[in-house]
């Protein structure tokens, strides 16, 4: 017989949970054949986490002196904080609650009515049993350093670093490019209102490098991340520029006397050249350049040093070496953005065997008034005009083959494509698409105003593109083959140029990245969110935050709106000056300890301690993260883990094993007639 | 046998990876046998084999041991310690006679919803072809509940 | 008490191998204090008496009984039953009447192939006939009776309600005596007898608190069985490969095997609050052995793992050389199903 009142809550869920478990009958079990567990009141209720559900239990816990309460209802991952508020304002202490997910792991996954609520009930035992064991904690309160460390200097960690930086707390931002703008700064146009990328982003690069709240390291990038929410030590390799940022001005005569030029396969997209000794684009920030030590004649052959002899300021320090930075901040936000799919992938398609075929990337920085072409569309020989294009959507996205997911931007981007050259060339313009998404603001209306442009619009997937002439006018041209789908044939549509508006994948170290600042990666390596719809830029791991592509595909507002959002839930962190965390300790019990050191390498975050003058282990409830694994090593029994102790796993375990999968339990008494 | 044998099979799952697929496949809807229950700890590597060995010496048929993928852990490698502690506890189940089909280790990420169901779906059916394991029986015959004498054996 | 004012005292020996007796009597010249303080009312070992004097006491005649050896058949339980109720203090002497000790090994097979390996198996026997002992035989005098052999072997305490345990593969005579001093101050009225259940006789935490080799972070590569290598003095077994018990293991008897360079087998059973030592040194064990990275296909990280185990000779007899009949499973599961017929393998039937 338990010492404890118990009140169990079986949550109807409207038809959710009701529509396939027998809710009543499982408040009606838990009373009776739980009394021996110290079940004194159990109820059913439409929505247990509405206002007067959860008032249920409030009023329960204060008329019928409950010291304990199992809520069986959805997965504790969306409703343990409700109602362990329930619980605390009802008098007890909140992690006197236990949650019994019936929904996710009953109702919804299962069929036969029957069946189903017998697991609920044996889930309900569990849940009952467990909760004996439960203990009064108080959440571990931890001081959030002010300093936020940014990860990605792309239009969402530009963002982010303002917001925070404006609000007048210190930001680092970490970028491993030589300068800051990311993808944006490469592209010319944007859509749909077709402003100019470079005017809308260049203001915000120049904040960034300006703002007294913000440390720029670009150059950089993050070794080691260490401690946890609100204290994170944090690692950086400032990569040697081979450049005294301190004398350097930016004048640029360094990049005029170079004599290596190489193709820049990063910011021209390997359509235009730069120096060794090269700032990305212009209007780079920081102002300062780096060495390529690759390709730098000095660096290869050790001679050379133009740059150097040129340099008015004397900035250029070939003895450089690599800096090991460590800061410490609050909270992270990672902006880490995305890869652009490689388009050779798809061999039919003919990138880089077919030459006036291009990639998305390499149309926009031709379209750039200060790219390689001046912003001319030419084909690939640099002076003639198309006459002919065909812009190819889906490119690695929708497709099983490469990824099955859409990258959002595409189609937005296609129809920009299609709008620019007919402006700039007039030549008849094909775009091949499977489905048309133009949601948001505006988007359909620019779609329409392509449509109204002339452009072809033919809905299938493309074959092939070939320089193999079959028909008349076909010879010199390139053939895209493709089903047309709405008349239901196949068509072979000859031009002059080919665009490939490839998808985006996520960065290519993503999943290191993601160990790095322990947080996971979806199957396709995008960073997984805590919550798809209501906590889209938090983590599983308290105090990182995520903003932009790195979550996965989207366009400019959207890795903007991100950006800010992840900002406002650090500045939230920051001025709620102490966070609480879940009281998911492991501790050790110093009596018990006979100093074996099993446990002692066992902490991926050097929470335990050993203490070689009394030979016995400790444990820094400040590092631990609860994650139990020294519990379930330790062979005398000598560490204990809160909310996960033995007793309690063992008593939820005993609690569903009490009743067989088809029911009909030796403990279930016969309901009674009325 | 007047009703045919529903195994009963105890799941353990980490809180990050393997009952968020839990939670994924409910919002899924992905249908699986309601022959499991989940425990959920927050980490594989809280797995006391001691769990197992109550889980089965308790009447369950059969423990499924989840968590995050190998490098995925939501604790860098703890996941290892499970799989490491897995192995070991399969080699002496098998000499105390539990067929190793009855405690299996599978990773499930957090986005691994329709794989997770898909694998209770193919455990329940292995442990079913596999019989009741009815351990109070193995321990009750002339065990330490019930002191009866042996069935004679002859020459 | 007896009319003499000395409390009595009886010794019993069931399925055991005779050493917690020799135990008792390696207390050397204090057994004269024994005598002298106790008046012996049972003690088969070193003292004619017949199980019908027992049967003759009143219930709570014997005031400190210790019971060693596990409870393997009828005669076993017979008189563990009848000592219970014959005796105020029953004690599980050492590790066979605390937790199964050796006998219980035999958990991991059947009674059948038990039987089958000591009677017929044994290259030391002599059975051409191929005799198997049979509860009842049929001789012209009449019919012969011997005890019955059980499936499973149990631990006292799992047929009767025990009051201490003092454990050990033997005890060592050091802890008998000094819970014999306790007792006897407590007949004196000069000190409080432990809390009822308890563990005496032993130590609070594990082997590794009296062990002097110098321990550190463990990381184990591979295992080595005691004559493969030669350990490093002064260094922790297990690091260097060697399974030893001592982690999951009471200790109170001075780390006496790990000091010799014998890994510790575990005789002193589990620490308070362990349900099953077997399940805790896997666990811990399991936990340091280094094997397989981060970064490795699920395959070849099974293999290297696998290839590690596969250096732990015999799992369960290790981990459960002395705690089987108390560990969570018991015993192992022979043949299929529990609890139906045809449950003994071999050429039983």
């Amino acid at each position: 017989m338990s010492k404890e009142r118990i009140g169990v809550y079986v949550c109807h869920c409207g038809s959710n949970i009701a529509g396939v478990v027998d809710v009543a009958e499982v408040a009606r079990w838990a009373s009776e054949a739980l009394q021996d567990d110290g079940v004194v009141v159990a109820r059913d209720y439409k929505f247990m986490c509405s206002s007067l559900g959860q008032e249920l239990i409030e009023a329960d816990i204060r008329e019928q002196g409950l010291t304990r309460v199992v809520v069986a209802a959805c997965s504790p991952h969306l409703h343990e904080h409700t109602f362990r508020k329930a619980t605390e304002r009802g008098g007890l202490n909140p992690y006197l609650c236990e949650m019994v997910s019936i929904r996710e792991q009953v109702s919804w996954v299962h069929t036969d009515r029957h069946k189903a609520t017998e697991k609920a009930k044996a889930l309900v035992a569990g849940g009952v049993e467990r909760v004996v064991h439960h203990e009064p904690l108080e959440p571990i309160r931890v001081p959030i350093n002010e300093a936020t460390l940014v990860v990605g200097g792309g239009i969402a960690g530009i963002q982010a670093a303002l917001e925070i930086a404006d609000s007048g707390y210190p930001v680092y931002l970490v970028e491993r490019e030589p300068s800051i703008g990311g993808h944006m700064a490469q592209f010319d146009k944007t859509f749909p209102t077709l402003d100019c990328a470079a005017c809308i982003l260049t203001p915000k690069m120049v904040s960034v490098g300006d703002h007294p709240n913000i440390t720029l390291l670009t150059w950089s990038e993050v070794e080691q991340v260490d401690g946890y929410v609100g204290n994170f030590e944090v690692t950086i390799r400032k990569k040697a520029r081979y450049v005294n940022e301190e004398l350097c001005t930016g004048c640029g005569i360094c990049e005029e006397k170079c004599p290596k030029r190489v193709i820049d396969n990063v910011y021209e997209a390997g359509l235009g050249y730069r120096k060794a000794v090269y700032r990305p684009f212009p209007q780079a920030v920081p102002k300062y350049p780096v060495i390529d030590t690759k390709n730098c004649i000095y660096f290869e052959r050790g001679k050379c040093k133009a740059c150097q002899i040129f340099c008015p300021t004397k900035a250029i320090d070939f003895e450089q070496e690599d800096q090991i930075i460590q800061v410490k901040v609050g909270n992270i936000i990672l902006a880490t953005g995305y890869d652009l799919f490689d388009a050779r992938r798809i061999p039919q398609l003919g990138y880089g065997r077919l030459a006036n075929v291009f990639t998305s990337l390499e149309f926009e920085r031709m379209c750039n008034a200060a790219g390689p072409t001046n912003g001319e569309i030419v084909l690939r020989d640099g002076v003639t005009k198309p006459q002919s294009v065909a812009i190819i959507h889906c490119v690695g996205s929708r497709d099983r083959n490469y990824n099955n997911y859409c990258s959002v931007i595409c189609c937005m981007s296609s129809l920009k494509f299609a709008h620019l050259v007919k402006e700039r060339t007039g030549a008849e313009v094909y775009n091949f698409y499977i489905d048309m998404r133009t949601a948001f603001k505006d988007y359909d209306e620019f779609y329409q105003k392509v449509l109204s442009e002339g452009t072809h619009f033919i809905r299938g997937r493309v074959a092939e593109v070939t320089d193999a002439a079959r028909l008349p006018g076909e010879e010199g041209k390139l053939i895209v083959q493709c089903e047309d789908t709405f008349i239901g044939k196949q068509r072979r549509i000859p031009v002059d140029m080919v665009i490939l508006s490839a998808g985006l994948e996520p960065r290519r170290d993503a999943k290191e990245v993601a160990k790095k600042f322990g947080i996971s990666c979806s199957a396709d390596s995008w960073f997984i969110e805590k919550h798809p719809k209501l906590d889209p830029v938090a983590t599983m791991t308290e105090g990182i935050f995520i903003a932009g592509a790195c979550q996965g595909p989207k366009d400019i507002p959207a890795s903007v709106s991100q950006g800010a959002a992840a900002a406002a839930r650090v500045l939230s962190h920051i001025q709620q000056k102490e966070l609480s965390l879940e009281p998911v300790r492991a501790s050790v019990i110093e009596e018990k300890c006979s100093g074996c050191r099993i446990c002692n390498g066992l902490c991926p975050f050097n929470a335990i301690i050993f203490h070689e003058d009394r030979r016995v282990t400790e444990i820094n409830p400040a590092l631990c993260q609860g994650c139990g694994t020294c519990v379930a090593a330790c062979p005398s029994g000598a560490i204990t883990g809160t909310q996960f102790s033995n007793e309690q796993v063992l008593a939820q375990l005993e609690g569903l094993l009490k009743i067989p999968v088809n029911g009909s339990s030796a403990r279930l008494p016969e309901p009674e007639l009325a | 046998m007047s009703e045919p044998f529903e195994p009963l099979i105890i799941g353990f799952t980490c809180n990050w990876c393997s009952y968020r697929a839990a939670d994924l496949a409910g919002t899924s809807r992905e249908k699986y046998p309601p022959n499991i229950r989940l425990i959920r700890l927050m980490c594989s590597g809280r797995l006391d084999p001691t769990f197992v060995l109550k889980a089965l010496a308790g009447g369950a048929d059969g423990v499924l041991i989840t968590g995050c993928h190998p490098g995925e852990c939501h604790y860098l490698e703890q996941n290892f310690k499970a799989l490491r502690r897995y192995l070991l506890l399969r080699r002496l189940l098998t000499q105390m006679g539990v067929e190793p089909a009855r405690v299996r280790l599978v990773w499930a990420s957090a986005a691994e919803g329709v794989r997770l169901a898909a694998e209770i779906d193919r455990f329940v059916e292995e442990v079913r072809r596999l019989g009741p394991l009815n351990w109070p029986a193995v321990v009750s015959e002339n065990g330490a509940e019930m002191p009866e004498p042996a069935t004679e054996v002859t020459a | 008490m007896s009319d003499n004012g000395k409390p009595r005292f009886g010794m019993y020996w069931a399925s055991s191998c005779g050493g917690c007796e020799i135990s008792v009597l390696n207390i050397h010249d204090k057994l004269l204090v024994v005598d002298e303080v106790f008046d012996v009312v049972f003690w088969p070992c070193a003292a004619d008496f017949k199980y019908e004097d027992v049967r003759g006491y009143p219930d709570g005649y014997i005031d400190l009984c210790l019971f060693n050896g596990a409870i393997r058949n009828t005669e076993n339980e017979e008189m563990a039953r009848l000592l219970r109720r014959k005796s105020k203090v029953l004690v599980a002497f050492g590790s066979c009447a605390y937790e199964g000790c050796i006998p219980a090994l035999s958990n991991l097979t059947s009674k059948a192939d038990t039987l089958q390996a000591v009677y017929l198996n044994s290259p030391s026997t002599e059975n051409p006939s191929g005799i198997l002992p049979q509860p009842r035989t049929s001789v012209p005098e009449g019919e012969l009776e011997i005890p019955e052999f059980y499936h499973t072997v149990k631990s006292l305490g799992q047929v009767v309600p025990v009051d201490y345990t003092i454990p050990g593969c033997p005890p060592e005579p050091h802890q008998i005596w000094a819970v014999l001093e306790t007792v006897v101050a407590a007949l004196k009225g000069q000190a409080d007898l432990p809390p009822a259940g308890s563990i005496i006789g032993a130590g609070q935490t594990a082997v590794c608190e009296e062990c002097p080799l110098t321990k550190n972070e463990k990381t184990v590569r591979r295992f080595y069985r005691p004559w493969e290598v030669k350990p490093e003095p002064g260094l922790c077994l297990l690091e260097q490969g060697l399974v030893c018990m001592g982690p999951a293991t009471r200790g109170g008897c001075g780390a006496l095997c790990p000091q010799v360079g014998m890994g510790c087998r575990g005789c002193y059973g589990p620490l308070d609050g362990v349900e099953d030592q077997g399940a805790r040194m896997l666990t811990a064990l399991a936990s340091v052995v280094e094997a397989g990275r981060p970064g490795m296909d699920e395959h070849t990280l099974e293999k290297e793992i696998e290839a590690v185990m596969d250096t732990i000779a015999d799992p369960a007899g290790t981990f459960y050389r002395f705690s089987m009949a108390h560990s969570i499973l018991k015993r192992a599961r022979v043949n299929g199903n529990g609890g139906k017929p045809g449950l003994q393998s071999g050429s039983g039937e």
